[in-house]
């Protein structure tokens, strides 16, 4: 029941968040996005591995690609939900996805459709109940999965970066943290930097890797790129991870023992 | 095949999968943008001609508070406008275009039926209306609101609104104070109804900014919406009940506010307004489109009462960034279809504008809508404001001309990125300008082309603004058809936010047919609003409305127009009357003649 805890999370966000403000484009997008993840999920497993897969994984994908893409057209929740799910079987190493799917996916999205789609950019209604409710929810969530280290080192970089932004650019420090306030957010910090099988081994690595994706969003914001968090986590997730990996090399592992992994 | 090749194998069918996938969003991208006309066949050109036309216009924006000058131009980005009437019953049609600095003059364009006009708004009273402590022009409309013939003017502001009354043509005196306005409202637009047909025209005045805030004056800075999607904190609705002539000069009117009592109560940020019959019970439904958050839809039931219905009809599913508000019959099957802009910048905000086509047979209670912006092909249109539709080539079938574009500024750099930002934050943020960053001189979807696009009456628009002549990238706003010239085609003016207003004068090809309704009532309203005209011919039905202000803070000729293409003949024109005398009852008009502008009076 416990590795189904984000997934409920995410659903009960959607739900609650639709019913309450109609945060989303429609249901034919979202179902859209979930339904292209899980077949294109099966399909590649299928025939890669054999096996029919656990659903759970590509349903986060989709629902996360359906909640944050933001467009009128049907075919960006498609492409962007089989995007998400194919980099898993193309960009591997060591028998591991190199990105995270919806990442990868909606920063793609971004990149080569501009003029047709764009990012959840709303505010969970006009009361701060609801943004209250998600954090604590979310934080006692992936508490429960071991993971609120990242999401806390994350949330205290990003505030640390505001005031450096806010000192180099002379705005205000409220405007700076603005973002952080709203839903995508809370959506890139439960679920897509806290992604399991994309994130490094050890606890100290989780967390000095988030710093980084902070780091690098702040340089993408300084340079006044929208999407800065998704480009940040797409340059910066990687690259730890085949650092992670070259760590964990069995020619390296005498010299980090003792390091539990 | 071995484990391993077969791996090898799957894995560049996934390489290929993910490459063409990512191949296809590439080019659905660039078809996203919709088709865009590159050769001139389509039966007319729009020429820019104001200044041969004696209009010299340039808008000058107003200058709020200091306290809001890190964002003035954003704050102050509103006040072009344009409404059109025969004030003068000449039966040339007229202009009023309002000004929005401190001191600065309106202007009334009088058409001279010889190809020029002239401005006789100060001779005539209605130039200097935004003297220092009574507020700003934002907007007008036209209405004959005491059935005497003639179109009187109904101004609102940020500030005083304020009532002209017409003197026969040759003036207008202020009946403000008798009509029993507000003291100060922040409205971006208002229009004329009869909403309970009685033969008197009401009058719809929704604010944007709460009507407790001066912006010349500020208490506070937390004035802002306090959120980019679902702020409830701008201005407050006003529905004013024409009682009819009051005792004593017999010339004004009395109004009674009845928002409440009507059952409207809604405190959404509304740029545009429009009413029409669109719930087919033969009383005008109103229309809102809001910034930060859903538009409202005002279902009339019998005039007694307004149900707001947006989300049971569908057209409130999604908060965007509402600015205009027009009907139109965009498939000549007697349905009309709402078009509502929004905000599209690439790479930043993608809302889409909407086009809410009702669907068949859900007239009689609350229509239901489906947005069909993007399958026709009118969805983006970059920060667009003012829309109308309107036959530009006199084929048959409505076409839908678009401005745009918010703060022209310097021209490489780009305020985008500190508005995505502080848009996204929570109220406690986004709510005070203080928190704002400033704007420093930069754009903010600037410079951008506009939309002429053309319907091909199959189920697709196409865009051909540059290829017909419509080349501007001035801040546009509000945008206003009318046939200037009494010549069967329809004009264009378009009110630049600090910028020069412009006409673009229509030239279609010949051996287009067309006809023109100037409508006027007697037990209805005078000014016809409201009346309902199905033109038939050659099995096509189109619906119009005569309109009492639509599109974004603007009004098109109340004379209604169709054009006919290669028809030699229009089947019947059928007309409902707003008054709704003889229910169920409507005047027809077998065969008119064609090519011409058909005065048709309500019978008695």
């Amino acid at each position: 029941m416990k590795r189904y805890y984000p997934q409920l999370l995410i659903t009960g966000i959607l739900i609650s968040a639709h019913l309450s403000f109609g945060i989303l484009e429609g249901y034919s997008r979202t179902g859209t996005a979930i339904l292209v993840a899980i077949i294109v999920e099966m399909i590649m497993s299928r025939l890669t591995y054999g096996t029919w897969p656990n659903p759970a994984s590509a349903y986060i994908t989709g629902i996360s690609v359906g909640i944050l893409v933001r467009s009128p057209f049907l075919w960006t929740y498609a492409l962007c939900a089989l995007v998400s799910i194919a980099t898993k079987y193309v960009f591997r190493y060591k028998n591991r996805h190199l990105w995270n799917p919806s990442n990868f996916g909606v920063s793609a999205l971004l990149f080569l459709a501009p003029a047709s789609a764009s990012v959840l950019s709303i505010q969970w209604g006009n009361v701060i109940w609801p943004m209250i409710v998600i954090w604590m929810l979310g934080a006692v969530i992936v508490w429960r999965v071991g993971r609120l280290h990242i999401s806390a080192t994350y949330v205290a970089s990003f505030l640390l970066m505001s005031l450096v932004q806010s000192a180099v650019t002379g705005n205000p420090w409220l405007a700076i943290v603005a973002p952080i306030t709203g839903p995508m957010y809370q959506l890139f910090i439960f679920f897509m930097v806290t992604d399991p099988p994309t994130t490094v081994h050890s606890k100290t690595g989780q967390c000095l890797v988030v710093f980084c994706v902070a780091l690098v969003e702040m340089f993408l914001r300084l340079n006044e790129i929208v999407y800065a968090p998704f480009y940040a986590l797409f340059l910066v997730g990687p690259l730890a991870l085949l650092i992670d990996e070259w760590l964990r090399a069995p020619s390296r592992r005498p010299i980090q023992s003792g390091v539990a992994y | 095949m071995s484990v391993n090749a077969r791996a090898r194998a799957l894995w560049v069918v996934w390489c290929a999968v993910l490459v063409g996938s990512l191949v296809a969003m590439v080019r659905l991208n660039k078809s996203a943008t919709g088709s865009v006309a590159t050769d001139n066949r389509f039966g007319f050109t729009l020429v820019e001609s104001a200044k041969q036309l004696g209009v010299d216009f340039v808008h000058q924006g107003p200058a709020f508070d200091r306290r809001l000058d890190h964002i003035m131009p954003q704050v102050a980005a509103m006040g072009a406008a344009v409404a059109v009437a025969d004030f003068d019953r000449d039966d040339w049609p007229d202009f009023y275009v309002t000004n929005s600095a401190d001191g600065s003059l309106n202007r009334l364009y009088r058409n001279n039926g010889d190809g020029t006009f002239t401005d006789v708004a100060g001779d005539l009273g209605v130039a200097d209306v935004n003297r220092a402590g009574t507020g700003v022009s934002m907007g007008a409309v036209w209405g004959d609101y005491d059935n005497d013939g003639y179109e009187d003017l109904f101004l609102y502001k940020y500030g005083r609104p304020e009532l002209f009354h017409n003197d026969a043509g040759t003036g207008f005196t202020s009946v403000s104070d008798k009509a029993g306005l507000p003291p100060w409202v922040n409205a971006n637009t208002a229009v004329w109804l009869d909403y309970d047909r009685d033969g008197k025209l009401d009058l719809f005045l929704p604010g944007y900014w709460s009507e407790d805030i001066d912006l010349s004056r500020l208490q506070t800075t937390r004035i802002m919406p306090e959120s980019f999607e679902y702020a409830e904190n701008g201005g407050r609705k006003y529905l004013f009940h024409n009682l009819g002539p009051s005792t004593g000069s017999g010339q004004a009117a009395l109004f009674e506010e009845v928002s409440a009592k009507l059952g409207i109560s809604s405190r959404r940020w509304t740029l545009a307004t429009a009413a029409a019959d669109l719930s087919g019970s033969g009383y005008p439904d109103i229309f809102l489109a809001n910034d930060y958050g859903v538009p409202q839809l005002y279902v009339n039931k019998a005039g007694k009462q307004f149900v707001e219905s947006g989300r049971d009809s569908g057209v409130a599913r999604t908060p965007k960034s509402g600015m205009n508000a027009s009907f139109g019959d965009v498939f000549n099957d007697g349905r009309l279809s709402i078009y509502k802009t929004n905000i599209s910048e690439p790479g930043v905000l993608v809302q889409a504008n909407d086009l809410w086509v009702p669907k068949k047979g859900t007239a009689g209670g609350t229509p239901q809508y489906d947005d069909l912006a993007s399958s026709l092909g009118v969805d983006l249109g970059g920060w667009s404001w003012g829309a109308q539709f309107g036959d530009l080539n006199n084929d048959g079938t409505l076409d839908l001309y678009l401005t745009n574009g918010y703060v022209s500024a310097g021209e490489r750099s780009s305020y985008w990125y500190d508005f995505a930002v502080i848009a996204v934050g929570h109220s406690a943020i986004i709510g005070d300008a203080a928190n704002w960053p400033p704007m420093k001189g930069r754009s903010l979807s600037g410079y951008q082309r506009k939309r002429v696009w053309l319907n091909d009456g199959a189920g697709r628009f196409t865009d051909v603004a540059q290829v017909v002549g419509v080349t501007d990238t001035y801040d546009g706003r509000a945008v206003a058809l009318a046939d200037l010239g009494n010549r069967g085609v329809l004009d264009v003016i378009v009110a630049n936010q600090r910028g020069p207003l412009l006409i673009y004068r229509n030239a279609v090809q010949p051996g287009r047919h067309w006809i023109e309704l100037a409508l006027e009532g007697a037990s209805s309203n005078r000014s016809a609003i409201g009346a309902r005209v199905e033109l038939q011919w050659n099995g096509r039905t189109q619906v119009q409305e005569v309109s009492g202000g639509n599109g974004f803070s603007s009004q098109n000729d109340r004379r209604l127009h169709y054009g006919l293409g290669a028809a030699a003949n229009v089947d019947r024109i059928v007309i409902r009357w707003p008054s709704g005398q003889k229910e169920g009852k409507t005047q027809t008009i077998e065969h008119p003649a064609l090519d011409r502008i058909l005065v048709v009076k309500e019978p008695a």
